[in-house]
C-alpha cells in the first residue's frame, strides 16, 4: 500500500467509506479503523505516538527484538492487567443528540434544539475530544504544539513553525499497516490473530479472541481496537471480502484525493526477524531489500514453488506499489523505528516555501500608510522567491520533522524524495511550458537520480492513473479456497443459507 | 518467527465469513445528493433487505482526452455520509402542522364546508392570527394528514389569490441543477398559478456580477479537469478542498505536470497546502493585490516589450480599441460614455446607432464601427454579429487602434479617482477630437489608454504618474508597493508573481488561470475585486483558452439542459409571462431591512452625486419603475382585478387592459407595491420553501425575518434609521411584523426552516426519487433515481406539487368558476432586443421622459389564468413549444417535429386533454424523459437545428460543431446506465468536441461569436451612468466598508469599547452549507458543532480558550457556540463556517436574556451595491439570477464574548 500524502486533501472520505460499512454498529461506535490526522497534531487516540505512555511496538534487545509492553516474556504476568491501554477518554466518548426533540417538543416559549448525549451513558454530555479534535491544527496551543515528533527540533525552531511565514499542515491518513512483523499477533495470547498468507491481511479472529486487548496495547499505531458490546477486538480488515470480489478496499475506492495505490509485493519472510531487529539506521533500507522483484526469474521459480498462483505474481509485476517503493524509492513506512515491518508507504508531501516578514523594525514601520492601519498589523508579507520554484531549503517544514515521522530520524531519506518530487514537476514545466531549459531539466532530474523516462513514469501514476492503475488486486482464487473444505459445486448452491 | 505462520487450517478461518456477510448487498442504485456543492457525484447507493445501507462512489464517467486525469472516484466526506439521514431520527416522516394553527383552523372549518372560507376568517381574525405566528419555532408539532395539509395550503393559496393577487404567493428554492425536476415542480405550481420564484444565486452573493459586467454571461466557467491544462493557477477566495473536494486532485496533479500554484488567504487554509506560494493576504483585500498586478504587466508586457499575442488578443476580444468620450466636470476631463456611432456624421442614419460603438481603423486613421455590437445582434439585417476584424459597413478589413499615443491630438489632463488612498490624480492622456453630429467637438481616447492611465502607466506622459520603473511608489495607484498598505503583501511578491504570469501567459498563449470563490465573492465590493482579477486574464490573452480564465465556483451549478428544462420549470409551455423576482432586493424590502441601514453612501466610497445620495430603497423603487429589476407583489392592487376593473370599463383586447393600467400607473391612482412595502396590501402571504433553507441558512439578516416575516420572537437590536430614511418609499412610523400568513417548508429533515415553518411536508430524499442533475465542474448529465421507495409518509417534491395543485384546482371550481385574466410585470431583459432600449437614464416618473412600457419602463403581459385546470396543465407539456420552439440565451430552435414525435410515441408516456394528446409530466420521470428529447445538449438533431440558427445571426459557419452528433438521444434510462457526456451546444460557451474539455468561452474566442455585451468584446470599461457615478467605470479599488459605519455595532458598542472583529464565514468542511452539519458522522469528524475560530493572540485577549464556550454577536443577533482557538488564524478574523443550523447544541444566549440563541446569519444584515440595479442597457438587463444585486455577508463585524453560564 502506498498514500501519496503530497495529494491528500484531509476530506476523511476514506474514514466514513470504512465506518458506513464496518464500524457503524453498537460498541464500535468509536472505532475508526481508518482515520485521517492533522500533522503537527497529537492524532487519535490523542498521543498515540508517545510509546513512553503506551508501550506499543518492539524494541531491540541482543538477540533480535521483543514486544515494548506486552508479549509473551513480559506480558504474562500482565494478563490481568494491562496498564498501557488507552482510555476512552483518550479515544473519545462517542455522542450523538436528542435530535427527536426539535420534532416532538410541546409548544414552548423558546426554540427547542438538540442537546448533545453519550451514546454510552444516554446522559447530557458536554463533548471535550472527538477522533479529529485537532482537525485542520484546531486547538492548535494543546495539540499541535504537543506532537511528539516535534521533539527532534530546536525551541526556536518549534515555535518558527507555528509562526505565520513558516506555519503549515499536512494530513496523515492511516489504517492497519498490515505488518510483516506485527506486534499485535506476537502479543495476542489467544492466538487469535494471523497473517493471512495468500494477501498478507491481519485479521483477529472474532470466534477466538478472549478480550484480553494486548493487541491494543502491543500495536504502536493504535490500530486494535476492543469492541465492548462483543468482548472482542477489532481491526482493518483491509476489507477482504471486498477485495475478494476484486473491489478495491473501501477507503481506497472513496479516495477523491487519488492518493492511494495498492498493489501486490513478493517478500522475503525468512529475513523478518533479522530485519526487524537491524540498527535503527539501517531499519528502512533492509525493509526494502525484503521487497522482491517480481520480474526476477529466481524470485518467479521461488514464488511458484511456495504455491503462488501465476496471477498473483502477474499482479505483482503490476503492481504500483512496487514502483513507488522500491524501484522509484519514493515511499517510506511511517515509524518504521517501532519495528514493525509495516507494509504501508507515505510518499512526503511538498509545502509551500517559507516567507519572510520585511517588517516590523522602525524603518518598515514607515512603509505602512496610515490607511492600512485598519488590518492592526504591522508587517509586510513577503513570499517572493529566485526562481519559479524555490529550492528544498525554503520549504515550509522542517525536514527534521518529516523524518521523525517518515526517515527514522534521517533526514536524507526526506530530501531524495522530495528532489525527485520536485525533479518531475521541473522536467513537466519545461516539456509543456518550455521556461526552464532542457539543460536545467535534465540536470535536475540527473541530480535526483532520475531519468526522463523515469520522470514519465512517475508523472503518469501520480497523475493520469486510472483506478486499475492504481488498485492493482490480484485474482482471490476463492474456489481453491472453499475446495480445501468442501466441494465447490456443493458449496455454490448452498452459499448464503444459514438455517 | 514462529508466531506468524500461515494458518493451513482452512477451518480456523471459517469465521471470515463474518466479515463476508457484512459486505452484501441485494441492488446498487445510481444516484446523487441535490445538495448545493456543485459537485454533481454520481454515486452507487447500497441496498441490503430493503433498507438504504450505504453508499460508495461511481467509476464510471466517460474518459476525455487522454491527456488529461480521468474524472473518477467523485464524492466527499459529506455526500458518503448522507444515507445516515434516510432513518436517522432528523427525518420527517409524516406531514407536520405546528397545533396552535392545526386548532385554529379546525375550530372555524368545524363550522364552515368551504375551507376558503374557514383561511379567510382566521386571517381576519388579527388576535388569532398573531397567536400562531408567535408560536413559530417554538415546538407544538403535529402529525395531520395530507389531505388535511394540502386543504390548508390550496385554501390559503386560493384565499390570497382573491384577495391580494396571486402574486403574494412567493416560493424559494435554489440551485435547481442539483435536483432539476424537485426545484421544478414548485416553480411550475408558482408560474402556472401566477405566484413567485424568488432568485437565489444573488441572494446567496454567489452571482458574480463581474461576469455579466464583463462578459454579459452569469457564469460560465471550465470544468475542473480543465484546470489540468493550466500552467499557472492562482487560487483565491476558494478552498478547494473544502468545497471542490472531488476536483482537487486535478489541481495536485497539475503541479506534477508542471503548473505553479499560488494561494491567497487570509488563514492557512487547506489549499495553501498544495500551493507553491501562500500569500496570507489581508482579509479583503485581494483587489489591491490583482491592480497592482497589472501595472507590472502594463508596464511591461504591453508598454515596454508588447508582447504580440497579448495586443492582438485585446484589439480583437476585448473593448481595448473603443473610443470613449472625455466629458467635461467641474472643468476636469472624465472617462464618459463610449462614443456612439451615431454621434458623428457619417454613421448618423445607422440602424440601433446608440448601440453601435466606433474604433479608429489603424490603416487608414479613420473612424469605423467594428462587427459585432450590440446593435448589430437586433439590427433587422442578420448575420454581422461576429468578431471578425471586418467594417460591417462596406465589409473592408479592420485593424483596431489601441492606443491614440502616436496619434494624439492633444494630451489631456483626465482625472483618475484612487478610494484606496481617496486621492484624486490629473493623468496625461491621449486624445483625438471629434465633430459630432451636434456640431459640438469632443475628446476621445480609447479604453487602452484610460486603462495605461488608470493604472499608471506614464508611457512618457506628463501628469500624476509614477515613474515608469519605481514600483516602489507607495503613494501612487496602483502601484505594488501602493497595494502593500492594504494587503500587506510585499511588492516583490506581485512583481514576481505578475512577471511568472505573464511569461506563462506568453509561453502558452494563455494558460493561466484563477480559481476564485466565496472567499472573494462575498465581500461588498467583490465585482470590483473579481475585475481586477479578469484585467491579467484579459491582457495576456487568458480568456477563451483552455488552461486559461476565471473559474468561479461558488452556488452556479450549471443546469445544462436549461433550453427544455427553462420551459417546464417556468411553465413558459402554457402561460408567456413567468413571475421571477430578484431575491436580494425582496428581501432588502420586505423583511425592512432597508430601515435599518440609512444611505449606502456612509459605507460605500464612491463620488458625490445624484445617485449616491439617494437611500437604496428609493433607488430600487425607480429601478422597478423604469424596468431594471422585476418587483413583486407588483401593485398596491389586486393585479386579477386590475384585469377586472380594466374590463368592467370598457377594455375589451389585451392590448386596452395594459392601456388602462398604464393609465392608472401615470396618474398615480395605483401604485407600486415596493414604495409602500410596509402597508397591509402589499405584503407577501404564503411562502413555499423547499430544497433550501430560506429561513435560517440562507437568511441575510435572519433575526429581521423572524421579526417582520414571521412575527415570532427575535435577537435583533438594532435600531431603525429615521435620520436616515426614504424619500420615495413611504415611510412608516412602526414596521408591522409577522407579514406571512402561511410558510410551508417541504424537507426530509428538520432543519432551521422546518422548524420555523407553519407546515412541514415530508419530502423524498436523494435516494427516493428519479431526478437529473448536471454541474459545471464536469459536463457529464446523470441521475437521481429511487434506490429505495420515498419512506414513511414522504412524497418527492414533483409528486407534492403535483397535490397541492391538484387540491387547488379541486378548491377553484367554486371559487375561480371561470378563467380570469392577470397582468403581469416584466423587466427589460437581457438577451432580447430589451437590451437596447435605455440609452440614457431617464425617469418616466419624474417627466424626464414618456412612459412606454417595454422601452422607457418595465412591459406589462396579459395573460389568463384557469385556476380550474391547474393540474391538466402541470402534469402536461403545453403546445407553446410546439408553435414557439426552444432556446436559451439567446439561442432559438424550432422543436415541432420533437414535440409531435412525443406525443405521438408508444414508448413516452401522454396524457389527453379536450381529445388531444400531450407529452405527459405527470411523472418525474416522463418528465426527465421530455427535457432530453428536447434539449440541444442532448437531441442532436436539435444542436444542429440551433448551430444553424446561430449561423444565420452571426454570418459565421459553425455547424460544423455538431457534425458527428446528429443522432445523439439521451434517455433517462441511459443515464440510469452511465453518466453521459452532453454534446457542445450555442447555447453555452465551451467547445468541447472529441473529449476536449470544456472551457468557458472557446466558442468565442476560436468561431468568432460575440460575447453578450455592449461591444460584443470582453469590456474593460463599463460606461453605464451609474457605473460612472459611483466611480466604477474603470477597473480599481475600493477598501471594505469601515465597520463603523457599516451598521453592525452602532447599539452594541454604545456602551462603550470592545475588541471587534471581522467575521468571515467561508464554506465549510464538514458540511454543504447547512446540510450535513447535523449528520452525526461530520459532528463527530469535526468538534461536536460548528465552532468560532479565533487566532491565538485575540483569544488570549478576550480570555478564551480552545473548546469554550463563546457568543458572536452584534447588532442584528447572537450566535452562541465553541471556540476553537488556533495559530492558523491571523489576528482580528474569527471564522464561522458558513450556514449553520440553529437546530443543533444551540445555548440559550447570555447577552440576549436567556433566549435561544441563533445561526450565523443571526449577525447578518442586507447590504446592497445600488450600481448593480442598471437595467436594459446592453449586459445591464436584467436576467433572473444574472443580474442584480447580491447580498454580501464579508463585511460583517462582531464582538466575540465568553460564555460563564451555558444552559439550554
Amino acid at each position: 500500500m502506498v498514500f501519496h500524502l503530497d495529494k491528500c486533501i484531509g476530506c476523511h472520505t476514506c474514514s466514513i467509506a470504512c465506518k458506513n460499512i464496518w464500524t457503524d454498529r453498537k460498541g464500535a461506535e468509536y472505532m475508526w479503523w481508518n482515520n485521517v490526522e492533522t500533522k503537527p497534531g497529537t492524532g487519535y487516540p490523542n498521543k498515540w505516538e508517545n510509546q513512553e505512555i503506551y508501550k506499543g511496538g518492539w524494541e531491540k534487545n541482543k538477540k533480535s527484538v521483543s514486544l515494548k509492553g506486552t508479549g509473551k516474556s513480559k506480558g504474562l504476568g500482565n494478563i490481568f492487567h494491562n496498564p498501557y491501554l488507552p482510555k476512552i477518554d483518550d479515544y473519545y466518548e462517542p455522542f450523538t443528540y436528542r435530535y427527536a426533540n426539535l420534532t416532538n417538543s410541546p409548544e414552548g416559549d423558546d426554540q427547542p434544539t438538540a442537546r448533545p448525549v453519550s451514546q454510552i451513558t444516554g446522559k447530557n454530555m458536554d463533548i471535550k475530544m472527538g477522533p479529529n479534535w485537532d482537525d485542520d491544527l484546531s486547538g492548535s496551543h494543546d495539540f499541535a504544539q504537543q506532537d511528539i515528533n516535534l521533539e527532534s527540533l530546536s525551541q526556536a525552531e518549534k515555535e518558527a513553525m507555528f509562526q505565520l511565514e513558516q506555519m503549515a499542515f499536512f494530513y496523515l491518513p492511516r489504517i492497519c499497516n498490515h505488518c510483516l512483523n506485527p506486534a499485535c499477533v506476537a502479543a495476542c495470547p489467544s492466538g487469535a490473530i494471523y497473517k493471512r498468507g495468500e494477501d498478507g491481511i491481519v485479521l483477529i479472529n472474532q470466534e477466538k479472541c478472549r478480550a484480553w486487548r494486548m493487541c491494543v496495547t502491543a500495536c504502536p499505531y493504535k490500530k486494535a481496537y476492543f469492541n465492548w458490546n462483543t468482548g472482542k477486538s477489532e481491526k482493518c480488515i483491509l476489507c477482504y471480502p471486498r477485495l475478494e470480489a476484486g473491489h478495491a478496499p473501501a477507503c481506497m475506492h472513496s479516495c477523491v484525493g487519488r492518493i492511494r495505490y495498492l498493489g501486490v509485493i513478493l517478500y522475503d519472510a525468512d529475513k523478518i526477524e533479522e530485519v526487524a531487529g537491524s540498527s535503527e539506521a539501517n531499519l528502512i533500507d533492509r525493509q526494502k531489500e525484503m521487497l522482491l522483484d517480481p520480474f526476477d526469474e529466481e524470485v518467479i521459480k521461488q514464488a511458484r514453488k511456495n504455491g503462488i498462483a501465476d496471477s498473483t505474481i502477474e499482479a505483482a509485476q503490476k503492481s504500483p506499489v512496487y514502483k513507488w517503493v522500491k524501484e522509484w524509492n519514493m515511499a517510506l513506512p511511517l515509524h518504521a523505528e517501532y519495528r514493525t515491518l509495516p507494509m504501508l508507504f507515505y510518499v512526503p508531501p511538498l509545502l509551500p516555501v517559507m516567507a519572510s516578514l520585511s517588517n516590523q523594525d522602525n524603518q518598515q514601520q514607515e512603509k505602512i500608510h496610515e490607511k492600512g492601519k485598519q488590518w492592526n498589523v504591522e508587517w509586510i508579507y513577503d513570499t517572493s522567491t529566485d526562481d519559479l520554484w524555490s529550492s528544498i531549503r525554503q520549504v515550509r517544514f522542517p525536514v527534521k520533522y518529516l523524518a521523525s515521522l517518515f526517515g527514522a530520524g534521517d533526514e536524507r531519506k526526506i530530501t531524495q524524495i522530495i528532489e525527485k518530487l520536485m525533479a518531475v514537476r521541473i522536467y513537466r514545466r519545461w516539456k509543456t511550458v518550455g521556461d526552464i531549459t532542457e539543460t536545467k531539466a535534465d540536470k535536475t532530474l540527473e541530480k535526483a537520480g532520475l531519468t526522463r523516462e523515469l520522470a514519465d513514469n512517475i508523472y503518469r501514476l501520480t497523475t493520469l492513473a486510472p483506478f486499475e492503475e492504481r488498485f492493482v488486486i490480484p485474482p482471490a482464487h476463492r474456489e481453491e479456497a472453499v475446495e480445501m473444505m468442501k466441494d465447490t459445486g456443493v458449496h455454490k448452491g448452498s452459499v448464503g443459507f444459514k438455517i | 518467527m514462529s508466531w506468524i505462520q500461515d494458518l493451513i487450517s482452512p477451518n480456523t478461518r471459517k469465521w471470515e465469513q463474518f466479515y463476508r456477510n457484512r459486505f452484501q448487498h441485494d441492488r446498487v442504485y445510481r444516484s446523487t445528493h441535490g445538495v448545493n456543492c456543485t459537485g454533481g457525484c454520481s454515486w452507487q447507493i447500497h441496498v441490503k433487505d430493503g433498507i438504504v445501507v450505504w453508499e460508495t462512489q461511481q467509476l464510471d464517467y466517460p474518459l476525455l482526452d487522454d491527456k488529461l486525469p480521468p474524472y473518477e472516484p467523485r464524492g466527499c466526506q459529506r455526500g458518503i455520509s448522507f444515507s445516515w439521514y434516510l432513518y436517522s431520527p432528523l427525518r420527517i416522516k409524516y406531514p407536520l402542522i405546528r397545533g396552535k394553527l392545526l386548532d385554529a383552523y379546525r375550530e372555524i372549518r368545524e363550522k364552515s364546508n368551504d375551507p376558503v372560507e374557514a383561511w379567510k376568517k382566521l386571517q381576519e381574525d388579527a388576535p388569532k392570527r398573531s397567536e400562531y405566528q408567535k408560536a413559530r419555532g417554538k415546538g407544538g408539532f403535529r402529525r395531520a394528514s395530507w389531505e388535511e395539509l394540502l386543504e390548508i395550503i390550496a385554501a390559503s393559496n386560493i384565499y390570497t389569490a382573491q384577495k391580494h393577487g396571486p402574486d403574494r404567493v412567493i416560493g424559494f428554492s435554489p440551485i435547481p441543477a442539483m435536483s432539476m425536476l424537485s426545484y421544478a415542480g414548485g416553480s411550475r405550481f408558482l408560474q402556472l398559478f401566477g405566484g413567485v420564484n424568488l432568485s437565489f444565486y444573488d441572494w446567496y452573493c454567489d452571482l458574480p456580477n463581474a461576469s455579466p459586467e464583463i462578459w454579459g454571461e452569469q457564469t460560465d466557467v471550465a470544468e475542473s479537469a480543465d484546470w489540468y491544462n493550466s500552467k499557472f493557477i492562482a487560487v483565491m477566495g476558494a478552498n478547494l478542498n473544502m468545497t471542490r473536494t472531488p476536483d482537487t486532485h486535478f489541481f495536485a496533479e497539475a503541479r506534477y505536470n508542471g503548473t505553479k500554484t499560488v494561494v491567497f488567504s487570509p488563514d492557512f487554509s487547506q489549499v495553501a497546502k498544495y500551493s507553491d506560494q501562500w500569500v496570507p493576504i489581508h482579509a479583503g483585500s485581494d483587489g489591491a493585490f490583482w491592480m497592482g498586478v497589472t501595472h507590472v504587466i502594463l508596464q511591461e508586457f504591453h508598454h515596454k516589450k508588447q508582447v504580440p499575442y497579448f495586443l492582438n488578443y485585446a484589439k480583437q476580444y476585448t473593448d481595448s480599441p473603443y473610443l470613449v468620450e472625455l466629458s467635461e466636470d467641474d472643468s476636469r476631463y472624465k472617462p464618459g460614455k463610449l462614443l456612439r456611432a451615431n454621434r458623428i456624421e457619417q454613421y448618423k442614419d445607422i440602424e440601433n446607432g446608440d448601440w453601435k460603438f466606433l474604433n479608429i481603423n489603424e490603416s487608414t486613421g479613420k473612424l469605423v464601427v467594428p462587427n459585432g455590437n450590440i446593435g448589430h445582434r437586433w439590427d433587422s439585417e442578420e448575420g454581422n454579429w461576429n468578431l471578425k476584424l471586418k467594417d460591417n459597413t462596406g465589409n473592408e478589413p479592420i485593424d483596431p487602434l489601441l492606443s491614440l499615443i502616436d496619434h494624439a491630438d492633444e494630451i489631456l489632463q483626465v482625472e483618475f479617482r484612487d478610494f484606496g488612498l481617496d486621492n484624486r490624480y490629473e493623468r496625461g492622456v491621449p486624445v483625438q477630437w471629434i465633430k459630432t453630429v451636434d456640431g459640438e467637438k469632443v475628446p476621445v481616447t480609447t479604453v487602452y489608454d484610460l486603462t495605461m492611465a488608470q493604472y499608471g502607466v506614464s508611457r512618457g506622459l506628463d501628469g500624476h504618474y509614477p515613474d515608469s520603473d519605481d514600483y516602489h511608489n507607495k503613494d501612487m495607484a496602483f502601484t505594488p508597493a501602493w497595494q502593500e498598505i492594504f494587503s500587506g503583501t510585499d511588492a516583490n511578491t506581485v512583481i514576481q508573481f505578475a512577471r511568472e504570469w505573464a511569461k506563462t501567459a506568453e509561453a502558452t498563449n494563455g494558460k493561466c488561470s484563477i480559481i476564485i470563490g466565496a472567499g472573494v465573492n462575498h465581500w461588498y465590493q467583490n465585482n470590483l475585486m473579481y475585475r481586477a482579477g479578469i484585467m491579467t486574464l484579459m491582457l495576456c490573452g487568458c480568456v477563451g483558452v483552455n488552461g486559461g480564465g476565471l473559474n468561479h465556483y461558488v452556488g452556479q451549478e450549471k443546469l445544462a439542459p436549461i433550453d427544455s428544462w427553462g420551459t417546464i420549470a417556468f411553465a413558459k409551455d402554457w402561460v408567456d409571462a413567468a413571475r421571477l423576482q430578484q431575491a436580494p432586493i425582496w428581501h432588502y424590502i420586505n423583511t425592512s431591512q432597508y430601515r435599518y441601514d440609512g444611505f449606502s453612501s456612509e459605507y460605500n466610497i464612491a463620488p458625490e452625486n445624484e445617485y449616491t445620495n439617494m437611500h437604496n430603497a428609493d433607488l430600487i423603487l425607480k429601478s422597478i419603475r423604469m424596468g431594471w429589476m422585476p418587483y413583486y407583489p407588483q401593485f398596491n392592487k389586486n393585479p386579477l382585478d386590475l384585469c377586472k376593473e380594466a374590463l368592467e370599463n370598457g377594455a375589451s383586447t389585451d392590448d386596452e387592459i395594459k392601456d388602462y393600467i398604464l393609465q392608472k400607473l401615470k396618474s398615480g391612482e395605483l401604485g407600486y407595491s415596493a414604495a409602500d412595502p410596509e402597508a397591509e396590501e402589499n405584503f407577501p402571504r404564503v411562502w413555499y420553501i423547499w430544497r433550501g433553507n430560506a429561513i435560517s441558512g440562507s437568511m441575510k439578516g435572519h433575526e429581521y425575518l423572524l421579526k417582520h416575516y414571521l412575527g415570532t420572537h427575535s435577537n435583533v437590536i438594532a435600531t431603525e434609521r429615521e435620520e436616515q430614511k426614504t424619500e420615495e418609499v413611504k415611510w412608516h412610523e412602526v414596521a408591522p411584523e409577522g407579514k406571512m400568513d402561511l410558510v410551508v417548508d417541504l424537507n426530509f429533515r428538520m432543519d432551521s426552516s422546518a422548524l420555523y415553518s407553519d407546515i412541514v411536508l415530508p419530502a423524498a430524499s436523494w435516494y427516493e426519487k428519479d431526478d437529473l442533475n448536471s454541474t459545471d465542474l464536469h459536463s457529464f448529465i446523470h441521475p437521481l433515481t429511487a434506490a429505495v421507495a420515498p419512506v414513511w409518509e414522504s412524497k418527492t417534491d414533483w409528486d407534492i406539487f403535483k397535490q397541492i395543485a391538484r387540491k387547488t384546482s379541486e378548491l377553484a371550481k367554486q371559487h375561480f368558476s371561470s378563467p380570469v385574466k392577470d397582468v403581469v410585470t416584466a423587466p427589460l431583459a437581457h438577451d432580447t432586443p430589451d437590451e437596447i432600449t435605455q440609452p440614457e437614464v431617464k425617469d418616466w416618473a419624474h417627466g424626464e421622459c414618456e412612459a412606454i412600457p417595454g422601452k422607457t419602463m418595465h412591459k406589462l403581459k396579459i395573460v389568463e389564468r384557469d385556476y380550474t385546470r391547474l393540474y391538466e396543465k402541470f402534469i402536461s407539456l403545453g403546445d407553446k413549444v410546439r408553435s414557439k420552439g426552444l432556446g436559451a440565451h439567446g439561442n432559438a430552435y424550432a422543436c415541432e417535429d420533437v414535440y409531435d414525435e412525443i406525443s405521438q410515441s408508444a414508448h413516452f408516456a401522454r396524457e389527453k386533454l379536450d381529445n388531444k394528446m400531450y407529452p405527459s409530466l405527470k411523472e418525474a420521470e416522463s418528465a426527465a424523459n421530455v427535457i432530453m428529447q428536447l434539449s440541444t445538449l442532448t437531441n442532436g438533431k436539435l444542436t444542429s437545428r440551433a448551430y444553424k440558427n446561430a449561423e444565420k445571426k452571426t454570418g459565421l459557419k459553425l455547424t460544423d460543431i455538431s457534425e458527428g452528433n446528429e443522432h445523439t438521444r439521451v434517455s433517462f434510462s441511459n443515464l440510469k446506465a452511465q453518466p453521459h457526456r452532453y454534446n457542445s451546444s450555442p447555447i453555452w460557451s465551451g467547445l468541447m468536441n472529441a473529449g476536449r474539455a470544456y472551457a468557458a468561452f472557446t466558442y468565442n474566442v476560436e468561431r468568432l461569436v460575440p460575447w453578450r455585451t455592449l461591444t460584443g468584446r470582453q469590456h474593460l470599461y463599463l460606461d453605464h451612468p451609474m457605473y460612472i457615478a459611483y466611480g466604477e467605470n474603470l477597473p480599481t479599488y475600493k477598501p471594505s466598508p469601515k465597520w463603523e459605519l457599516y451598521g453592525d455595532l452602532r447599539e452594541t458598542l454604545k456602551n462603550g469599547e470592545a475588541k471587534v472583529l471581522n467575521c468571515l464565514t467561508p464554506h465549510g468542511k464538514w458540511h454543504i452549507h447547512s446540510t450535513y452539519m447535523d449528520n452525526i458522522r461530520m459532528l463527530t469528524l469535526s468538534r461536536g458543532i460548528e465552532p468560532c475560530w479565533l487566532s491565538e493572540a485575540d483569544a488570549e485577549e478576550l480570555g478564551i480558550k480552545d473548546n469554550d464556550w463563546v457568543e458572536v454577536h452584534n447588532d442584528h443577533g447572537v450566535f452562541s457556540t465553541r471556540a476553537v482557538v488556533s495559530n492558523r488564524i491571523p489576528k482580528g478574523v474569527c471564522i464561522v463556517y458558513h450556514a449553520s443550523e440553529r437546530t443543533i447544541s444551540v445555548p440559550k444566549s447570555q447577552v440576549r436574556n436567556g433566549k435561544r440563541a441563533g445561526g450565523n446569519n443571526s449577525f447578518t444584515r442586507v447590504h446592497l451595491k445600488p450600481n448593480l440595479l442598471a437595467g436594459g442597457y446592453g449586459q445591464f438587463s436584467y436576467h433572473f439570477n444574472y443580474w442584480g444585486p447580491t447580498a454580501p455577508n464579508r463585511d460583517t463585524h462582531v464582538i466575540v464574548k465568553k460564555m460563564t453560564k451555558v444552559e439550554f
